[in-house]
């Protein structure tokens, strides 16, 4: 299995970790696993995208909860384009 | 006799492939009938052909492998025949039936021919009654974990889990323990609903020091079987292959006569029409070749046959189908000129090998003698993440492997893709590895360059 997750953390003003989790790569959304409020742990697998022929599973590197989701299944979405928000 | 019969062909298929086979039937004066997506509608197969019918959005399911798509297409140009290529509805066993029942000629093997091979159980079970050799492995589909510890503790780790209507290395991992084997069985079965809609798995006994050697054969017009010598594919990430050469460097000629007798053998056993391929795996440790898989259909690197061989597969494909003899006399067919490598020029970047689609805004082909591109885009096209990450075949052609691979350095720095990310660095380290140069390598090597 192949993970793939790109992970930019954002401080807000008050201090929470916000994490983006963005897109490495042109890709459809095949399955969207998580919605937002949801409580995810490091390692847990957020969506799967495909890409020619591959699947590629976006996974969480940290615990949280998702803020926000902003794909939906049979979205196609473009390089460094944001996946989801963990809080 | 071709023209009369093969008036003209649609080709069910796209990118290099499509391009390939327009080429060929192009000059043998066959009228081409590409079938297209809306993703591909610049591409050069499209243009290239004499015709060429939209069939769809870029979703295969909703065109390239959309049967009555394809048929209407079909009936609408009025084609004479139905070239598959490979991938999409090439192994598709109902679609050749129904294109023969529209009263078409499929340029392949026979509806029957392809379902035995199609099932890797079934195929397993008829390739050991005809006398070839099998790996240990599952008689029947495994129906759960519990089965599969069963089966792997009678086999002997390490196993290979397999999709049995898979492909591409879909569904397919390597287990090591009972841990593994139970994650990877969990796998195989997802992926073989979703990717094959059957469940069904089986389980092999796992080569690691494996080479990957396959034998071309062609099943004659008259139900001759020739052997056209192999190609060793053993250079492979995800188990799918990046290289392949012919002949194989680990081959002697001892056991050539071997593999070439058992994959006639296999085409005699289902009584093979047209292009096809015997896979086979070679443990280099005991010298024991096995009879891995039967591909019904032309494969992504028959241009390493055609060189070393001088003959065009496609052409020979189109003269059986017409039902024609071949243009090599089929008691003597002919044997390796030489030596050929061909490289597989994907969109994916060359450490980890991850897809990257995009626009291309240069490309720039190698030339020289000896040199070869199967090419499926050109500058101005957009690679999209539809399909598979093939953009195009490096094939050279040397005086021996020495001579192959001091060309294929050359060709690979002097092919330009700006845009797409692409594994043309890979190639470079590939070609000056050690292993690869020494020729001694097993389907392990990307990994080691990996690790």
């Amino acid at each position: 299995m192949l993970f793939v997750s790109i992970r930019s953390c954002l401080c807000c003003g008050e201090g929470n970790p916000v994490a983006e989790v963005r897109a490495e790569m042109t890709a459809n959304v095949w399955k969207v696993l998580v919605k937002a409020g949801d409580t995810v742990a490091d390692g847990d697998t957020l969506v799967i995208l495909e890409s020619m022929k591959m699947e590629i599973p976006v996974i969480a590197e940290e615990d949280g909860t998702i803020t926000e989701v902003k794909v939906a299944e049979g979205d196609t979405i473009n390089e460094d384009d944001v996946i989801a928000v963990i809080g | 006799m071709l023209c009369l019969v093969l008036e003209s062909l649609l080709v069910a298929n796209r990118g290099e492939i499509a391009r390939r086979i327009i080429a060929t039937a192009n000059q043998l004066g066959v009228r081409t009938i590409a079938v297209y997506s809306e993703a591909d509608a610049d591409l050069p197969f499209v243009r290239e052909a004499t015709e060429a019918v939209l069939i769809g959005p870029a979703a295969p399911a909703e065109s390239y492998l959309k049967v009555d798509a394809v048929l209407a297409a079909a009936k609408a140009t009025g084609a004479a025949a139905i070239h598959p290529g490979y991938g999409f509805l090439s192994e598709n066993a109902d679609f050749a039936q129904s294109v023969t029942e529209a009263g078409l000629i499929w340029v392949g093997p026979s509806p029957e021919a392809m379902r035995s091979m199609g099932d890797k159980i079934a195929a397993r079970n008829r390739m050991q009654a005809a006398g070839v050799p099998v790996a240990p492995g599952t008689p029947d589909p495994v129906p759960d974990v519990a089965a599969a510890l069963v089966a792997a503790s009678e086999i002997g780790y390490p196993i290979m889990v397999k999709a049995a209507a898979g492909g591409g290395g879909i569904g397919m991992a390597a287990a090591y323990n009972d841990e593994e084997l139970t994650s990877a069985f969990e796998t195989a079965r997802t992926r073989a609903e979703r990717f094959f809609s059957s469940p069904s798995i089986l389980l092999e006994k796992y080569v690691p020091s494996a080479r990957h050697i396959e034998v071309q054969i062609l099943g004659l017009a008259d139900g001759t079987v020739v052997a056209l010598g192999e190609r060793d594919c053993s250079v492979q990430r995800r188990h799918q292959k990046v290289a392949e050469e012919s002949p194989s460097p680990a081959v002697t000629p001892e056991i050539r006569a071997a593999i070439l007798e058992a994959a006639v053998k296999a085409g005699q056993a289902v009584d093979y029409r047209n292009a096809g391929t015997v896979e086979m795996l070679f443990d280099t440790s005991t010298g024991d070749a096995w009879f891995l898989e039967m591909n019904t259909r032309l494969q992504v690197e028959h241009p390493v046959t055609e060189a070393v061989t001088g003959l065009d597969l496609v052409a020979e494909q189109l003269r059986i189908a017409a039902g024609e003899a071949p243009s090599f006399d089929p008691a003597n067919p002919p044997s390796a000129n030489g030596h050929a490598i061909e490289l597989r020029v994907y969109a994916e970047d060359p450490k980890r090998f991850l897809p990257g689609p995009g626009a291309i805004t240069e490309w720039v082909e190698p030339t020289g003698d000896g040199v070869r591109v199967d090419s499926g885009y050109e500058s101005g096209n957009k690679v999209t993440p539809f399909y598979d990450p093939l953009l195009a075949k490096l094939i050279v052609h040397g005086d021996d492997r020495a001579d192959a691979i001091s060309k294929a350095r050359s060709a690979v720095e002097g092919f330009t893709i700006v845009g797409p990310k692409n594994n043309l660095p890979f190639f470079a380290e590939l070609l000056s590895n050690d292993e690869f140069v020494q020729g001694e390598y097993d389907t392990g090597l990307i990994s080691r360059m990996r690790s």
